[in-house]
């Protein structure tokens, strides 16, 4: 490179170049924003629409049928953001429990040995993956509407569960004054457990006595509790639905539209987590599942000692995805009513008061919340497992 | 450097097309169609057969104005909406107006960046019950589960009449007609509420209307008509005085059969464009009005055509028969 021609070389640097595209990019895109965002200003003042965030504290003057927190049509519509929010992660939470559950058995029985249940598996995968996830959920519920009695036929067990197109009814715990030592009581059956086992593990490797501690954690983790339950005179108390003029009251009631929601989206995700654990578990080298069976390992003990924990590595990542996807496809409930952010806030709310820059910009935020806190979790996972692998 | 050139020069016109908006005639008239915001499904007041004809007297509206503006009442292009989507879709260009039984109320008209341009319809909220429940008034539905559609007014009258009168419900929420109906049917609820007129053309579709009643209590006023962006004022007079003319038609008594008919009533002659100049004042031609009644007819035939008596729906006039008529149906003059 010569001297006098400092300015060129400078130009072609390969590095300042790629750093000048960049700062054009950027600042071609903070354009287009910035105009877009002034033109959206300029539109909604020139049709004089309502903007800030006044309307949270207006009172909603809807209802909402189901709520985790007290709700009526006295709230604020801040209040419906909150109820909408608290279902989005209440129906979320059940779907991502569910789904690994069922989602992990059929991952193994895809790859059982028995062709029926290998094959019935892969039925299930099909099946469930390929059917768009918003006709499952009106699916589910039409189906349900259909099949079920109305609420005077009601499924009836032993008179405290009953189910009808109406819902699930079931017995509602109350708690009285005192139940809180019961609870307390629990936390430490639980920790005793730990130092009991600790106890005798140090007594096994010390004297190579073997004690069966089965019989003491049941009698630390169920007994005291229960021996305080009773003690304290019982302060709990079932509340019963019962049938009164059209429908049952009292109780706990799922509705159809949760458990339509909740099923589809447990049953539709857990084909994704079944091929990730599919996968996890084929990324295991045959050679450890020789292993395992070479030093006399059971197959269920080769599975759980040796194969699942190399493969888990494997199949946490995409898992996690999936709790996001599951997540996000709550908002199609708004299709059967499931109040949840989207239904809810995003689009009653959003309806009534007709600021849809404020409303549906608080809504994305709480899905953009809960994506940063899926890949956070998904970043600390990934870390403790290489952690581990080496 | 050529590409980014370009693209930026590209990303330019696109911000300044999004700034510029053209008044909603001139839109209208370069794409040669009126975009139309309908409900999804309603059966009088718009739904579109198996062949995708779209027919109701809230389509009669759109059609109305595409025939002032274009001289064709087909140039229309229909955009079902749920009740939900409507006013963003108005607000954001997506559609030249709404005419989709969306009632009349200060918070829309003042605060959503929106004009009603009229009322096609006087409506109030009832609500219907299969008969074999055996009830007979609205205030013998404490407990019951309720049927309704998310985003209207039709929710908030009824938290507002059941706090009122102290009746408990379940509220069961639906975006859809459709679904709303579907629940109904399969029984999700007891009662379902929403404007008369829709209960009408619900009821009209049932496997066996007579199975079901209209309770006698109206709980609310619901005047349905045709909604336009705020501050685009031509347009606004535009879809109001289409309204109008379909109203006052029926008035002097001009039908699309009898339209071509000259007379020396200087009314009449005025409002089919024969003689005046009004039509300069909207900023269409003179032929305007005569492509309402022509293509689409008078208040009346569309009411008839759609609702009617002689209709599944089978509504009669009631309060929306003409002022002169013992209605409160009234237009403005064309003078
Ligand atoms: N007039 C009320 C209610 C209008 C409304 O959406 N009604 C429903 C129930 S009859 C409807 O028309 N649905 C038709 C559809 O969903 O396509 C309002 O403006 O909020």
């Amino acid at each position: 490179m010569k001297q006098d021609n400092s300015i060129l070389s400078f130009l072609n640097n390969n590095e300042t170049r790629a750093i000048a595209f960049q700062v054009i990019t950027l600042l071609i895109i903070a354009f287009v924003f910035y105009s877009g965002i002034s033109n959206l200003i300029f539109n909604i003042e020139a049709r004089e629409i309502h903007t800030g965030f006044a309307f949270l504290s207006n009172r909603a003057g809807f209802d909402i049928n189901e709520s985790m927190i007290a709700y009526t049509p006295e709230h604020s519509n801040l209040r419906v953001f909150y109820v909408g929010l608290i279902n989005t992660l209440v129906v979320a939470v059940v779907g991502i429990i569910f789904a690994t559950i069922i989602g992990f058995i059929i991952g193994i029985a895809r790859l059982s040995n028995n062709w029926l249940i290998s094959k019935l598996a892969a039925g299930y995968i099909e099946l469930f993956r390929n059917i768009p996830i918003l006709i499952q959920i009106l699916i589910w519920y039409n189906m349900a509407l259909l099949t079920l009695p109305s609420p005077r036929g009601s499924f009836n067990f032993f008179d405290s569960i009953f189910i009808n197109k109406r819902g699930i009814y079931v017995p509602e715990p109350v708690i009285e004054t005192g139940f809180v030592w019961v609870l307390i009581a629990v936390v430490l059956g639980i920790a005793l457990t730990f130092l009991m086992k600790r106890h005798f593990k140090q007594k096994h490797s010390k004297t190579g006595v073997y004690t069966h501690t089965i019989g003491y954690s049941i009698g630390l983790i169920f007994g005291l509790p229960l021996v305080v339950f009773f003690l304290l005179g019982s302060p709990l108390h079932f509340d019963y639905p019962a049938l009164t003029g059209f429908n049952f009251k009292g109780g706990r009631t799922f509705s159809p539209e949760f458990l339509a929601l909740a099923v589809a989206l447990s049953v539709y995700t857990a084909t994704y987590i079944a091929e990730a654990i599919r996968s996890g578990i084929e990324a295991v080298d045959k050679g450890q599942k020789e292993a395992a069976a070479a030093l006399g390992l059971t197959q269920t003990q080769s599975l759980k000692l040796v194969v699942l924990p190399q493969a888990l590595r494997v199949a946490i990542p995409p898992t996690i995805n999936q709790y996001l996807n599951l997540t996000k496809n709550s908002s199609l409930a708004t299709a059967i009513g499931y109040p949840e952010l989207m239904s809810a806030f995003g689009g009653t709310v959003l309806n009534q008061v007709g600021q849809a820059v404020e409303i549906l910009g608080m809504t994305m935020a709480v899905y953009l919340v809960i994506s940063l806190f899926i890949s956070l979790l998904l970043n600390i996972v990934n870390k403790k497992m290489s952690i581990k692998g080496q | 450097m050529k590409q980014l050139v370009k693209l930026s020069v590209a990303s330019l016109l696109v911000v300044g097309a999004l700034a510029v908006q053209a008044g909603t005639l001139a839109d209208v008239q370069a794409k040669g169609n009126v975009t139309c915001g309908v409900s999804k499904g309603l059966a009088g007041f718009s739904a579109a057969d198996s062949a995708g004809n779209w027919t109701g007297i809230d389509v009669d509206v759109c059609r109305a104005v595409a025939a002032a503006v274009l001289g064709d009442a087909t140039a229309v292009t229909f955009v079902p909406l749920t009740a939900k989507e409507r006013f963003t879709a108005l607000q954001s260009g997506e559609i030249d107006m709404l005419s989709r039984n969306t009632t009349w109320t200060i918070t829309r008209d003042a605060s959503l960046g929106l004009n009603f341009a009229g009322v096609n319809y006087y409506d109030g909220q009832g609500f219907m019950v299969k008969s074999s429940l055996g009830i007979s008034s609205a205030m013998e539905l404490g407990g019951a589960a309720v049927c309704i559609q998310a985003g209207t007014t039709t929710e908030l009258n009824l938290a507002d009449w059941g706090k009122q009168n102290g009746i408990a419900y379940t509220s069961v929420v639906s975006d859809t007609n459709a679904q709303t109906r579907s629940n109904y049917d399969a029984g999700r609820c007891d009662v379902l509420t929403t404007d008369a007129s829709g209960l009408y053309s619900i009821r009209a579709q049932t496997n066996d209307p007579s199975e079901h009643v209209v309770l006698p209590e109206i709980i609310s006023k619901e005047p349905l008509g045709p909604v336009v962006r705020q501050g685009d004022d031509q347009w606004f007079n535009i879809v109001r005085w289409s309204l109008n003319a379909m109203i006052t038609a029926e008035e002097i008594g001009v039908t699309s059969a009898t339209v071509d008919v000259v007379t020396n009533n200087p009314e009449r002659e005025r409002l089919m464009g024969r003689s005046g100049n009004t039509h300069e004042h909207v900023g269409l031609s003179s032929d305007w009005t005569y492509n309402i009644i022509k293509q689409v007819g008078n208040y009346a035939e569309s009411f008839e055509r759609n609702i009617g008596l002689n209709t599944p729906i089978g509504i009669a006039r009631g309060v929306n028969a003409l002022w002169s008529n013992g209605g409160i149906l009234y237009s403005p003059p064309f003078r």
